[in-house]
């Protein structure tokens, strides 16, 4: 990896004022800031959009009473966004152990995102006590074989949203499975290596902490298909905090929770809801916002937090 | 010589009542608690009959699923409870359908 200058690579940034700025170029991590001229010559061509995870719509506990409320917050603050987001990526765990009543809840609170469009993948709370069966209902629609793995193109970056939590039983970890691979071979084959892609999952597509289940079985098998590729950002979700890693031209990103924070690998004894005072948790819940920005095929990625 | 049966009575009266409570403790109240992503005891052992009755006491959601499909909660938010009567001795492991690390087993006898 090349050096990293801190100051390029630690920037704070508006919205809530503890923004981290970092961005990429060909994969890895760059100190170079774009200046603002750069910025507004790629301006015509660059896009933002952002990532939403882990909005846990029915959950209660210390840390938030209200997760409608607080999702209902981070959506006001995606609609003031100038110039807005094409798109959301919603990366799983809409609900809290699919309690019932709260797909209608996080369809309704969405409604109100001035966005063209909102992607979603599901995350091991949407599916386990029906094996996807409602969520593939709500938003298998146009996703592969109904199965809710997708990709799709926006302004010459290649998106592939990829299902880790149907298969995740026995020895607690995410998994892709055989056909999923074969499908995302399929699908990369045709594109340039020159062409950015963004694959976004819920559970973390690398070893963050496995001891917890912070990992996807079989996503070295799958990230074997995408090291052609000069820019490569994974999104994931799942652990409800930002970390980040670089691998050769793959860069890692994991995304707060809009609901609630968990503790950072090892550090409880367990990975469940911090048990900390709302105003202390909502330092630790907010959202991604990505630009992409062509040329230096940068991703700057954003954490806001609401607190 | 009528009254000096009754203490023998009331004896043998007492040491039943005792003999069948404790016996319905053992049938009917067992607890197994679900904190910090662990189910406690590990192993539980029952006779048969039993009904164990498991409370999550975490915040996050966890199940109670059998690893064979014989059993299966609903997910169980903080301070919500299953229970399930063994009526068949044999080896039960189950785990949580949300957290798969999260092992454990009955064994009923």
């Amino acid at each position: 990896m090349d050096s990293i200058d801190r100051r390029g690579f630690l920037e704070c940034m508006a919205w809530a004022g503890t923004g981290l700025l970092w961005t990429a170029s060909g994969g890895v991590l760059s100190s170079r800031i774009v200046s603002p001229a750069a910025a507004a010559e790629a301006r015509a061509e660059s896009f933002r959009f952002a990532q939403v995870s882990d909005t846990h719509i029915g959950f209660k506990g210390q840390a938030n009473g209200d997760p409608t409320a607080s999702l209902r917050e981070v959506v006001e603050r995606i609609n003031a966004l100038q110039p807005a987001p094409a798109f959301v990526l919603h990366t799983g765990d809409l609900t809290h152990g699919q309690k019932a009543g709260a797909f209608d809840t996080i369809a309704e609170i969405l409604k109100g995102l001035k966005t063209e469009r909102v992607f979603y993948l599901p995350g091991e709370h949407d599916v386990f006590l029906d094996g996807g069966k409602e969520y593939l209902e709500r938003y298998g629609k146009g996703t592969v074989g109904g199965r809710g793995w997708q990709s799709f193109d926006y302004k010459g970056t290649h998106f592939v949203g990829l299902v880790n939590v149907l298969k995740y039983k026995g020895e607690g970890m995410g998994a892709l499975g055989e056909d999923q691979i074969e499908w995302l071979a399929k699908d990369l084959a045709p594109l340039a290596s020159s062409t950015p892609v963004v694959v976004f999952s819920h559970v973390p597509l690398w070893a963050v902490y496995p001891q917890w289940g912070w990992t996807t079985d079989d996503a070295g098998r799958a990230l074997e298909h995408l090291k052609r590729f000069g820019s490569v950002t994974v999104l994931n979700g799942h652990i409800h905090q930002v970390m980040q890693k670089v691998e050769g031209a793959v860069m890692f990103h994991t995304a707060m929770s809009t609901a609630f924070p968990q503790p950072a690998p090892g550090s409880a004894p367990s990975p469940g809801p911090m048990k900390i005072p709302e105003a202390d948790a909502r330092r630790m819940i907010g959202a991604a916002d990505v630009t992409y920005v062509p040329g230096q095929h940068p991703l700057a990625i954003v954490d806001s937090r609401l607190g | 010589m009528k009254n000096r049966a009754w203490p023998a009575v009331i004896v043998v009266g007492i040491v039943l009542t005792g003999l069948t409570a404790a016996h319905a403790a053992e049938r009917s109240a067992v607890a197994v608690s679900v904190q910090e992503f662990k189910f406690a005891p590990p192993v539980l052992t029952v006779r048969a009959g039993t009904t164990v009755t498991w409370k999550n006491h975490d915040e996050e959601t966890h199940t109670v699923t059998s690893a064979t499909g014989a059993f299966a909660s609903a997910g169980l938010g903080h301070e919500e409870g299953f229970s399930e009567t063994f009526t068949r001795p044999g080896r039960y492991d189950y785990f949580c359908a949300l957290h798969p690390h999260m092992k454990a087993t009955v064994i009923v006898r």
